[in-house]
């Protein structure tokens, strides 16, 4: 039976008629057409589906929609404002932190929740925040060149 | 692939919750976290008719230290937030460090340590360190209450000595010994997001003279459920320990030990290990108890 949920997502309040069946991912990407973050791995292992909820980065396949009634989501799709990148995004297309980008909006989603509490994380702080966010592409060093550049306010 | 139907249930109280429990017996699962159920449900390995959601039950989410209570940690706390916890870190370090070991920020943010203990998997990382730190569930149930010593609490793998309705709200982990430290060794191939080919917790506590008054020593990884190598521990207390003997109570946590082969490491294999981070778990258990003032 469907349940009624609210979700504020990159600040928009909406009302949703949810399955409990269905993932906060799913809902995001089929009813909310933000397809920002990935289904991929599906089990919480490769962090392309990273959101923040609440202020945390969460992999949002492992969320009920259900369980995230009332919650804050923020999505890659949330990060632009007026056509203006957010300056990790503007740092990634600057330093090449991405090559097929498909673990892009995880990344860059896991290295917003960081910088939002913690602005001036050192090297190892910034690798732990993305441990669990896969690239296949890159080899990382770009990605952590990426980050650095916003903490340095060289973005 | 997407999740079979199932019922959500979202209890208020605690009570309530073992209740549902209770009625739906095995059909039912409870969701805290659900970083190791959902992917299990995904996959129809299990399909349980009803979910029972802890979420909305009030004051389950806590990490508090009361000098006479020791450390208690609710139902609904993350691993993140046991990582990043001062008072986890001020009184027992080890649990933190165990935090930082497992997984990654955005499971650590979901994933909580009763729901690690309560999926029984031979390689929760969190059971090692809560053996040695001589841990208690507080066990809820639709009738009284029980206080479980986590030592008795794995009976196989995916397997609890919770009985019908009964749910585990709170870890509470006593002070630790004075003159004691703690470490838990975590053997892995990836430095993150893998499970232990092997895990090892040991705590040592010195005597006035340096030698061992207490030794504790539980493993991971090593049995078809975290262990408690008592064979190893008898052959360090109350005695002052060197190479010669660290070796001897290698050895013994060796024996006792009971791995099997899999895909990620083979018996053997798994054996060494044991060996390994069990004498260098006691080395370091040992050093921070000869820094530890209390």
């Amino acid at each position: 039976m469907k349940q009624t949920i609210t979700l504020t997502v990159n600040g928009d309040e909406f009302q949703l008629a949810v399955d409990p069946r269905r993932t906060l991912l799913e809902v995001l990407r089929e009813e909310l057409h933000l397809t920002g973050a990935k289904k991929n791995c599906n089990e919480g292992e490769c962090g392309a589906c990273t959101v923040i909820m609440d202020g945390k980065a969460v992999s949002s396949c492992l969320v009920l929609a259900v369980q995230a009634r009332g919650k804050k989501i923020e999505t890659i799709e949330g990060l632009a404002r007026n056509g203006k990148l957010h300056p990790l995004q503007e740092a990634f297309v600057k330093h090449g932190g991405l090559q097929c980008g498909f673990c892009t909006p995880g990344m860059i989603m896991s290295a917003k929740a960081l910088l939002d509490k913690n602005p001036r994380p050192t090297e190892d702080e910034i690798k732990t925040a993305i441990a669990g966010n896969l690239c296949r592409c890159t080899g990382y060093v770009k990605i952590l060149e990426s980050i650095k550049a916003v903490v340095d306010g060289k973005g | 692939m997407r999740l079979p139907s199932f019922e959500y249930l979202e209890p208020k109280t605690i009570r309530e919750a073992c209740k549902l429990l209770a009625k739906y017996g095995p059909e039912a699962r409870v969701l805290a976290g659900g970083t190791d159920l959902l992917p299990k449900m995904k996959s129809k390995e299990i399909t349980p008719r009803y979910l029972i959601a802890l979420k909305s039950i009030e004051g389950l989410d806590y990490i508090d230290y009361q000098p006479g209570k020791g450390l208690r940690i609710g139902a609904l706390a993350t691993l993140e937030s046991v990582r990043n916890s001062p008072v986890v870190k001020e009184r027992c370090p080890v649990l933190g460090e165990t935090a930082s070991l497992m997984a990654s920020t955005q499971v650590r943010n979901l994933a909580t340590v009763a729901g690690n203990i309560c999926n029984a998997v031979p390689s929760a990382d969190m059971a090692p360190p809560l053996m040695v730190l001589g841990a208690k569930l507080r066990v809820s149930s639709p009738g009284k209450g029980r206080l479980a010593p986590i030592q008795d609490f794995f009976q196989g793998p995916g397997q609890t000595a919770l009985g019908a309705g009964e749910i585990v709200t709170e870890i509470v982990v006593p002070n630790p010994l004075p003159k004691s430290g703690s470490v838990y060794l975590k053997h892995t191939v990836r430095q993150a997001m893998d499970l232990a080919l092997l895990g090892a917790a040991t705590m040592v506590a010195l005597d006035g003279k340096g030698a061992c008054k207490d030794v504790r020593i539980a493993l991971a990884t090593a049995a078809p459920t975290p262990i408690r190598a008592l064979r190893a521990e008898e052959v360090l207390r109350g005695k002052v320990i060197d190479d010669a003997l660290l070796a001897e109570a290698s050895a013994a946590a060796v024996e006792e030990a009971r791995p099997r082969s899999s895909v990620r490491a083979s018996e053997s294999y798994r054996r060494k290990l044991v060996g390994v981070l069990v004498s260098r778990g006691i080395a370091q258990a040992m050093s921070r108890a000869r820094a530890a003032g209390r």
